[in-house]
């Protein structure tokens, strides 16, 4: 099977479905790049990361959309769109922008189905860029998910490898509910087999990546492939661990980790954002809920702490979760 | 241009449907029997009826407002079931889950009424892409009230729809007031001016005349229509109650609301310019009202017999699949 990156993987659902759909259209900042410029005009971006790169070029500018740097204008004219029979996938450049279109998203687009009485659809798909680990500082390095996550009409996905992101991505721009789509800056290159064709992977379905028995990992995003390392790290070792990529905030597959932590009765939950009112809260509450009587031991979070994200390297290190941090964690839980 | 009887008719039934809806709506409200907020159109019936009696129900769209009730009526959506809504009732537009801000019908091209000041405008830029790249010669009409023109959303609607070319027509409404403040404090400069520096053509026409605001609607439409993109109006309104129903209006000179109601009524004017000029019988128009009094007094009624929404629909259309 070919090996792709993760942004090759997003570029090519795109493409895909673009393909398949004329309704499927892109808006945002610098999605083509070079409009009105003095080399021509032709497409000189792609966006900033390059993720969408020749799809302007393959489809047209009538269909990727350069807009001005006006975020709130952006999202919601692909609400409106969506509202009115397009299915628009907006980028989002940085997660952290939200700060400036939020009333279109949570206000908006999320309540439209449910505060027009079930007569609307919302077939809307934000791409946007979440964060850490580039030195990028505290307003383009966060992962928000969890704030987009309490909102009632939204689904919000954060594919850690390019196979889900290519599923997942298809998954969203078929979608007729409005979608969140988290893309991990630090996952862009990283790379696996992701088949040619087009294929999608239902929303709500965790994976496992590690099957074990001692102790349940959960991972978020980025944070799914620290877990995957730690498990191999401790399988050496002789000690089993299970990894769960819940690959979707919401819906979240409660079931998966709930089976998984009845089995090991131990539960690390790993997540890149702030601990407070965060997903792995969530995680951890209805382990406490729903497992207690199957826990050995009492569950943890490994997160970010409860700060911005630093620019400075050095920090932002320490800001993060990290294998080893995980690891340590992981072996004092056994201990337990 | 000169309006046929027809239209003349069909205008003035949609300017006393908005009228008596909200005078009914707000002795209603003072009865105790309407819950939430409502913020009544009563005064401004010529700018929503001047521009909708001119869109179709099924390619052009409307983006409104929290006063939004008079727009709704203007498109076309069903004043029952309205009533009903506002009522938060099971046969509501909404089935209740929307109330007053929130009426919306999208088969009658109207996007909702919104709560949120300025959170139209960028949704009707999608109304106007969707027009322009489906090549239905559908056009989007946000209405912005002169305290939403001050957010941030609306300086970004009209850039985006000048340098898109987006098919549509802002329609700024001002008032005077942006809840209890005027415009002459909080508004700088002129509306028309802002959407001039972006290029786009602006007019600014007398809200209370319904034939100013048609003639300015009609060339804005129609250039809409033909590719020339986004056109703005700005039409000077009366507001004849407060921001909100029951709100005592401390902010307003005593007598004011009773000048507006004299001298920039605009049912009156009309009637005035169309038995001048021998278009209509002041007779046809009267009769017109006897119905409408009947529609809304039905109305009423129907929304009061209308059963609760069911308790399990708390939990409904949160999404079109959960999966």
């Amino acid at each position: 099977m070919p090996i792709k990156t993760y942004r090759e993987a997003i570029n090519e659902a795109l493409r895909q479905e673009m393909e398949a759909n004329d309704r499927v259209i892109i808006i945002g900042e610098d999605v083509a790049g070079g409009a009105g410029g003095s080399a021509g005009g032709g497409e000189a971006a792609g966006g900033v990361m390059g993720i969408t790169a020749g799809l302007a070029t393959r489809f047209g500018r009538d269909r990727v959309i350069d807009t001005p740097i006006t975020e709130s204008a952006i999202i919601g004219m692909a609400a409106g769109a969506a509202l009115t029979g397009m299915r628009p996938v907006a980028e989002l450049m940085f997660a952290d922008f939200i700060g400036v279109c939020l009333d279109q998203i949570y206000n908006q687009a999320a309540k439209f189905r449910y505060m027009f009485g079930g007569k609307a659809r919302t077939p809307l798909v934000v791409r946007t860029m979440i964060g850490a680990g580039m030195g990028a500082g505290p307003q383009h390095s966060q992962a928000i998910y969890p704030m987009l996550t309490m909102i009632p009409g939204l689904k919000v996905i954060v594919p850690s490898n390019a196979y889900d992101a290519k599923g997942l991505l298809i998954q969203a721009i078929r979608d007729d509910d409005p979608v969140i789509f988290c893309e991990h800056k630090s996952l862009l290159g990283d790379s696996c087999e992701v088949p040619d064709e087009p294929y999608t992977i239902p929303f709500g379905k965790a994976a496992i990546t590690r099957t074990g028995s001692d102790l349940t990992l959960v991972g978020i995003s980025r944070m799914v492939k620290f877990c995957n390392e730690v498990a191999d790290r401790l399988q050496k070792d002789g000690i089993s661990i299970e990894v769960i990529d819940i690959r979707t905030t919401s819906p979240l597959d409660a079931a998966t980790i709930l089976e998984s932590v009845k089995k090991t009765g131990r539960l690390v939950v790993v997540d890149e954002a702030n601990p407070m009112c965060s997903v792995a809260s969530e995680i951890a509450s209805i382990a406490a809920s729903d497992a207690f009587d199957y826990l050995d031991a009492p569950v943890k979070k490994v997160t970010a702490p409860h700060t911005p994200v630093p620019a400075s390297p050095t920090l932002e290190a320490l800001y993060l979760p990290t294998p080893d941090k995980i690891e340590v964690v992981v072996r004092d839980l056994l201990e337990y | 241009m000169q309006l046929s009887r027809d239209q003349l008719l069909s205008a003035y039934r949609s300017m006393r449907t908005i009228r008596e809806f909200e005078e009914r709506l707000h002795v209603e409200f003072l009865s105790g029997t309407v819950p939430g907020f409502l913020h009544l159109y009563s005064g401004q019936e010529a700018i929503a009826v001047g521009i909708c009696e001119q869109l179709d129900d099924h390619r052009d769209y409307i983006g409104s407002t929290h006063r939004g009730h008079g727009h709704c009526i203007a498109k076309g959506v069903d004043v029952k079931a309205m009533m009903k809504e506002i009522y938060c009732k099971k046969n509501g537009v909404c089935g209740g889950k929307g109330g007053s801000m929130h009426i919306a019908d999208l088969d009658k091209g109207m996007l909702g009424a919104n709560a949120i000041v300025g959170g139209a405008p960028p949704l009707a830029l999608g109304a106007a892409l969707s027009a322009k790249l489906l090549k239905t010669g559908g056009v989007a009409v946000p209405f912005i009230g002169d305290g939403a023109a001050n957010q941030g959303t609306v300086a970004e609607s009209l850039n985006m729809a000048a340098v898109l070319k987006l098919p549509m027509v802002f329609m700024f409404e001002n008032n005077g007031y942006a809840e209890f403040t005027a415009a002459s404090y909080a508004t700088a400069g002129s509306i028309e001016a802002r959407a001039k520096a972006y290029n786009i053509p602006a007019v600014t026409v007398d809200g209370a005349d319904f034939f100013a605001v048609y003639e300015a609607a009609r060339e804005a439409i129609e250039r809409a229509r033909d590719g020339g993109g986004p056109s703005a109006i700005e039409a000077k309104a009366y507001r004849f109650w407060g921001h909100f129903a029951g709100d005592p209006q401390r902010y307003r000179a005593a007598g004011e609301t009773k000048e507006l109601r004299e001298n920039h009524d605009c049912l009156k004017i009309f009637a005035d310019k169309v038995t001048q000029a021998a278009l209509l019988d002041q007779a046809e128009m009267n009769a017109i009202d006897v119905e409408v009094m009947q529609l809304i007094e039905d109305a009423v009624a129907e929304a009061k017999a209308d059963p609760q929404p069911d308790p399990e629909s708390l939990y409904k259309d949160v999404y079109v699949s959960y999966n």
